[in-house]
C-alpha cells in the first residue's frame, strides 16, 4: 500500500524542524519512528502533504540521569528504554517499554512520538502518568515545560501547537519505599492492549500505603486517573479488602467503549483486575522484591 | 499536489553500497525489492503485523513495510540475501531446513532475521525469550513448534563455532 504523495524534508536541528513546520503549514507532519503515522498514511487515514523527518536530529536520542530525575529524549526508542540500566531503576517504565507491540516495532517506535500521537490505547500516556512526568516542548518562542496531566487533552489531541516539538520527558525518580507496575492485557503481541493499568504506591511500616497513583489505559478517550481508587488505599493497609475497594473504584472510573477488542463491560471488569494485580506487584516491589510483570497475552 | 521531488537514498545492503532515487513515499521494503532487486524480503500483511518484511537496519530488526525509504538513508541493512556466505547457508538457515521450520516459506526471511537478532542477545534463549523474540513474526502454516526447534538447534550450532 502506498501513502498519498508527500514531499520529504530532513531536519538537521530542532530549529530547522520548527522553521519547516512553519513554512510548510498545517498539512505538514513530523515523523519520528513512524510506527503509528506510517500505517495511518498507508490506509490514507492521514494524508500529510509534507513530512519533516527528525530522525537525524542527534540531540533527541539520549537517556540522562541528572540528580533525582530521569531525562528521556523524544527519539528514545521503546527498545532503548527496555534495555537501559536507567530505565530499569523505575520498574514500571521497564514493564511498559518491554511490552509495547513486538521487537521490531519497539526497535523503531519512539517515546516522544507515542505521547505526541496521544492514541487512547497508547501505553506511555498511562505509564508515565503514574509518575511525576513533565513534557519538554520546543517551539518558535523557545522551550516550555508542560506537566503530563495537562499535555494530553483528548483522544489524539495534545496542547502542542503546530510548530512545536516534543524534545524530552523529565521523570522524577520515585522515592525510596515506593514501587510501581504497568500491566496491560492484549490479544497478541503486535496489537494495542484491550486495557491497561499503571500503579505507583509508597509504603510505610511494611504494609501501610502512604500514597498511591492509579492510572487506567484504553478505557477512555485519554488515560484516566482513578482518584477514588487512590483514596481507597491512601493511609490504609494494603490488605485484600482495601485492594478490592480500590479495584471497584477503578472500574467505576473507567469509561470504556465497545470495539473489536472487547465489549465495554468486559473492559471494565478487566481493568479492575489489572489494577488489583498491579497494586500487589507495586507493593512487593516497594518492599524491595524483584517481580517480573508487564504485558500479558496468550503464549507470553 | 505536493512537490514529490524524488529523494536520493544511499544505504549499505549486505555490505555493498547501493543507491536509488525514489519518491519519498516508497516504503523500505519496496525500495529493496523494486529498486535494488532484492526480492528475498517479502511483503506479507503490509500493515505492521506479520513481520515477513523484517530486515536488520543499523543492528536492529525493523518492519520494512513501516518505514519510508528516505528514513533509512545512510543506514546499514542486512536482508535474507546477506545471511549465506560463499555459497554456504548460515547456521540459522541450515537449522530451519533441518528442523522443517518452514512449509510455504513466505514468513521465513523475516523469521531468520528475527532469530539472528534474538541469538545475538541470548546465545541460549529460553522458550520464553524465543516466544518474545519472534512475537512480531507470524507463520500461518508450519506452526511454531518446528520454528522453536530450529531456533534451539541454530543456537547450539552457533555456540559451537
Amino acid at each position: 500500500m502506498y501513502a498519498a504523495p508527500f514531499s520529504y524534508h530532513r531536519a538537521a536541528s530542532l530549529q530547522e524542524a520548527v522553521k519547516l513546520l512553519q513554512e510548510l503549514g498545517e498539512d505538514a507532519r513530523l515523523i519520528a519512528g513512524g510506527q503509528s503515522l506510517i500505517p495511518l498514511m498507508k490506509m490514507r487515514m492521514a494524508r500529510p502533504t509534507a513530512l519533516i523527518d527528525i530522525n537525524f536530529v542527534s540531540e533527541l536520542g539520549d537517556i540522562r540521569t541528572p540528580k533525582g530525575e530521569l531525562h528521556i529524549g523524544a527519539l528514545v526508542r521503546h527498545a532503548d528504554l527496555e534495555h537501559s540500566a536507567a530505565g530499569a531503576t523505575i520498574p514500571l517504565l521497564h514493564d511498559c517499554a518491554a511490552g509495547i507491540a513486538d521487537v521490531q516495532v519497539r526497535n523503531q517506535g519512539t517515546i516522544g512520538g507515542s505521547l505526541a500521537e496521544a492514541d487512547p490505547s497508547g501505553d506511555w500516556g498511562t505509564a508515565l502518568l503514574a509518575l511525576d512526568t513533565s513534557v519538554i516542548c520546543f517551539g518558535p518562542g523557545g522551550q516550555r515545560t508542560v506537566p503530563l496531566e495537562d499535555f494530553i487533552k483528548d483522544a489524539y489531541t495534545t496542547v502542542l501547537a503546530h510548530d512545536e516539538i516534543v524534545t524530552a520527558l523529565h521523570v522524577k525518580l520515585p522515592l525510596k519505599g515506593s514501587g510501581g507496575a504497568h500491566l496491560a492485557f492484549k490479544r497478541c503481541a503486535p496489537v494495542y492492549p484491550t486495557a491497561s493499568a499503571s500503579v505507583q504506591v509508597m509504603i510505610e511500616d511494611g504494609n501501610m500505603c502512604k500514597d498511591a497513583r492509579i492510572i487506567l489505559g484504553c478505557v477512555g478517550l485519554t488515560a484516566i486517573r482513578a482518584k477514588e481508587a487512590e483514596a481507597a488505599l491512601r493511609g490504609k493497609t494494603l490488605e485484600e479488602k482495601n485492594i478490592r475497594t480500590a479495584a471497584d473504584a477503578a472500574r467505576a472510573a473507567a469509561d470504556p467503549q465497545s470495539d473489536m477488542r472487547g465489549s465495554a463491560d468486559y473492559k471494565r471488569i478487566l481493568v479492575g483486575t489489572l489494577v488489583k494485580r498491579a497494586i500487589g506487584i507495586a507493593a512487593r516491589r516497594a518492599r524491595g522484591e524483584s517481580v517480573e510483570a508487564g504485558h500479558e497475552y496468550a503464549g507470553r | 499536489m505536493p512537490d514529490v521531488k524524488k529523494v536520493l537514498v544511499r544505504v549499505r545492503v549486505n555490505g555493498e553500497a547501493r543507491e536509488a532515487e525514489v519518491e519519498p513515499r516508497t516504503l523500505l521494503v519496496e525500495f529493496l525489492r523494486e529498486h535494488l532487486n532484492l526480492t528475498g524480503t517479502h511483503v506479507g500483511c503490509d500493515t505492521t503485523y506479520c513481520g515477513a518484511c523484517t530486515v536488520i537496519l543499523n543492528g536492529r530488526t525493523v518492519k520494512s513495510c513501516t518505514l519510508f525509504a528516505p528514513m533509512a538513508d545512510g543506514g546499514e541493512i542486512t536482508t535474507v540475501e546477506g545471511l549465506s556466505k560463499d555459497g554456504k547457508l548460515h547456521p540459522i538457515q541450515e537449522a530451519f531446513a533441518e528442523c522443517h521450520g518452514l512449509q510455504c516459506g513466505y514468513c521465513t526471511p523475516g523469521l531468520l532475521l528475527s532469530t539472528l537478532q534474538l541469538l545475538k542477545k541470548y546465545s541460549r534463549p529460553t522458550d520464553g525469550q524465543i516466544r518474545k523474540g519472534i512475537a512480531g513474526n507470524t507463520c500461518r502454516c508450519t506452526g511454531y513448534q518446528n520454528i522453536f526447534k530450529s531456533i534451539r538447534m541454530a543456537a547450539a550450532e552457533m555456540e559451537k563455532r
